[in-house]
């Protein structure tokens, strides 16, 4: 196209602008990602005295030394991935066989039961009836407590519903029974193999869902055992609570302070690596995911 | 659908076609079983606390339960419309709604558009890793990296304020800077997630129209405004619904977090004001009171958004 039409002079600036606003996106974005990661790889002196802006000043890894000798952090972050792993597989589990027969159209009764679903999107019993429940079930101050009530999300199913319609054509299911495969057979061993990406769309949803959220902790659990990362984080990036005995190793007070300063930073990105990890990976299909999020179903 | 029709226009005896049903529904058991877990789990987890919300007409009392606590009326919602603090916290909610949906709502296609102009496959692919990133942070690390920056102390933000001669400021103990806080960090966070699905919906535009456009001499500006915008209307429509509808729902993680003595009077939201009189001080039916009310606005918000969009623009969520 360029070859033949020449752009024309106010195209070729409206090009410059719209790269430059994106710089400048890129900018914003990225350099307190940025500057996170050099504070915690910088000399505590450095970080508390402004002497980092983009790259660590005298590198050192004191900050995520005092990450991995406190107790609480390693506790919190073995809570989280057991909620996690253990929490993503039961949503897996879930959303598919929730999903799946609602893709079909042999299934009677499909109309009313997708109805049954959505009317929980629009309208909940609130706070106080979920945590009334929760103890009802005797799930309060469990591990279960985080992962039982948060097992299926309405709309993930839709997505992946959506998803079933789109990609597996009536055709295959016919030619399966056909070829003897009943329903259960058709799913176990053609239509999830089809799956593979929406399958990663919701594992990195659920996933990162449960690895970041608090709220849940905050209200079902007691036991600080129990504790996830994230309620760990915040006594101590928000409430600013730090157990003493976790900086023995410092006895003069500012050098225990600059500690503690550097201590955030490392911990901010422990917590986030996990997760960040993940994205590249299933990146392509974040993306397809979202676009079928946006087909109406 | 089709053989559904079909079978329906042929209109045999009742009996026949319940017969049929039921033989479908043999053959395609599997299909029933499956769907038994998600539909026991929905009817508990959703729909027990639905009948939960009883609680805000009723004093609750923990050893009679739900059913058995007396009845009390509307008494739970003139309390909370009697006082003055209930409207503060009205008004908080509704402010931090509307700046975050007037300053964010526009940015994520402004985004997707100028993404969607870029032609270097390296630096759009770029510049998407790096805004989505900011969406995988939880509230609590989010709020964290805010609190670590705007440090009276040691804040990066402060130490460009000293450097140029200024006085620290304590960001987040000043009730006026609170709301452009919470608004602008969302916005951080967000805007390139938020872009994906209007750049899904560009990838869909017409290149018949654009390459007419082309042709007919229309500028890149006027190609934006004249096809590729109208193209993607109805997803922007859709979007803005669904953000009205979620007018009176700030989000409680985020604004917990942020929440200090010095920043109350501007950052006491419905959502936190709901856990506090709840969980902390167990006044269930109060509380379960102030949420309904909040789950009400936000389904009529909803649906007079979906209305207005359907009148005027014929694309809506239903």
């Amino acid at each position: 196209m360029s070859k033949l039409i020449k752009p024309t002079v106010g195209d070729r600036i409206f090009d410059v602008i719209i790269h430059l606003v994106l710089c400048v996106g890129f900018i914003v974005v990225a350099y307190p990602l940025l500057y996170v990661v050099s504070a915690s790889f910088s000399n505590p002196q450095a970080v508390v005295s402004g002497k980092v802006w983009l790259f660590p000043v005298n590198p050192t890894l004191q900050g995520y030394a005092a990450v991995f000798k406190n107790p609480q952090i390693v506790t919190g972050f073995m809570n989280s991935l057991f909620y996690m792993i253990v929490g993503t597989l039961l949503n897996i589990v879930m959303t598919v066989i929730a999903a799946y027969p609602l893709s079909r159209k042999e299934l009677q009764g499909r109309n009313v039961v997708t109805l049954f679903f959505v009317i929980t999107m629009f309208f909940s019993g609130g706070l106080i009836p979920s945590y009334l429940l929760v103890k009802n079930l005797g799930l309060l101050d469990t591990r279960w407590a985080l992962i039982i009530p948060a097992a299926m999300s309405v709309w993930n199913v839709i997505i992946t519903r959506t998803f079933f319609q789109v990609t597996i054509p009536q055709e295959l299911y016919e030619a399966a029974q056909i070829d003897g495969a009943g329903d259960f057979r058709f799913l176990v061993s053609i239509a999830i193999k089809l799956s593979a990406p929406i399958i990663a769309v919701m594992a990195l949803y659920y996933g990162v869902g449960h690895w970041n959220t608090y709220f849940s902790a905050l209200i079902y659990l007691k036991s600080p055992e129990l504790f996830p990362l994230q309620i760990i984080l915040r006594s101590i990036l928000v409430i600013n609570n730090i157990d003493p005995t976790m900086v023995v190793d410092f006895e003069v007070l500012q050098r225990k302070q600059g500690l503690t300063d550097v201590l955030k930073y490392s911990v901010i990105v422990v917590a986030s690596v996990p997760v960040l990890l993940i994205y590249p990976f299933v990146q392509k299909y974040f993306v397809k995911g979202v676009m079928i999020g946006s087909i109406k179903g | 659908m089709k053989a559904h029709t079909t079978l329906l226009q042929h209109k045999p005896p009742i009996k026949v076609r319940m017969g049929k049903v039921f033989k479908k529904m043999r053959v395609h058991w599997p299909l029933y079983v499956l769907l038994l877990p998600p539909i026991i789990y929905v009817a508990i987890f959703s729909y027990v606390p639905m009948y939960g919300v009883l609680l805000a007409f009723k004093q609750y009392q923990p050893l009679k339960g739900i059913i058995g606590s007396p009845w009390v009326g509307f008494s739970h919602f003139e309390q909370f419309f009697s006082s003055p603090s209930s409207w503060r916290i009205i008004k908080n909610t509704v402010l931090i709604s509307l700046y975050s949906l007037v300053a964010g709502f526009p940015l994520p296609i402004l985004l997707a558009v100028a993404l969607n102009e870029v032609r270097k496959h390296w630096f759009k692919k770029t510049v998407q890793m790096v805004t989505y990133a900011p969406y995988f942070i939880s509230s609590v690390v989010l709020v964290g990296i805010v609190m670590q920056v705007l440090d009276p102390r040691i804040g990066l933000v402060n130490q460009f304020i000293q450097f140029f001669g200024g006085e620290p400021i304590n960001f987040m103990g000043e009730t006026q800077f609170f709301r452009s806080i919470y608004v602008w960090m969302g916005i951080w966070q967000g805007t390139g997630y938020g872009a994906i699905i209007y750049l899904a919906a560009l990838a869909g535009v017409s290149k018949d129209l654009q390459e007419a456009s082309i042709i007919d001499g229309a500028s890149k500006v006027r190609r934006i405004w004249h096809v590729d915008l109208p193209s993607i209307r109805p997803t922007i429509v859709i979007l803005l619904v669904l953000s009205i509808g979620g007018i009176m729902g700030v989000g409680f993680e985020t604004i917990y977090l942020m929440q200090n003595n010095l920043n109350l009077s501007v950052s006491e939201i419905i959502a936190t004001y709901v856990y506090k009189v709840g969980l902390i001080n167990s006044n269930y039916g109060f509380s379960t009171a102030i949420g309904l009310f909040n789950s009400m606005i936000n389904l009529i918000l909803l649906i007079i958004a979906n209305f207005t969009a359907r009148k005027l623009t014929d694309s809506g969520l239903w």
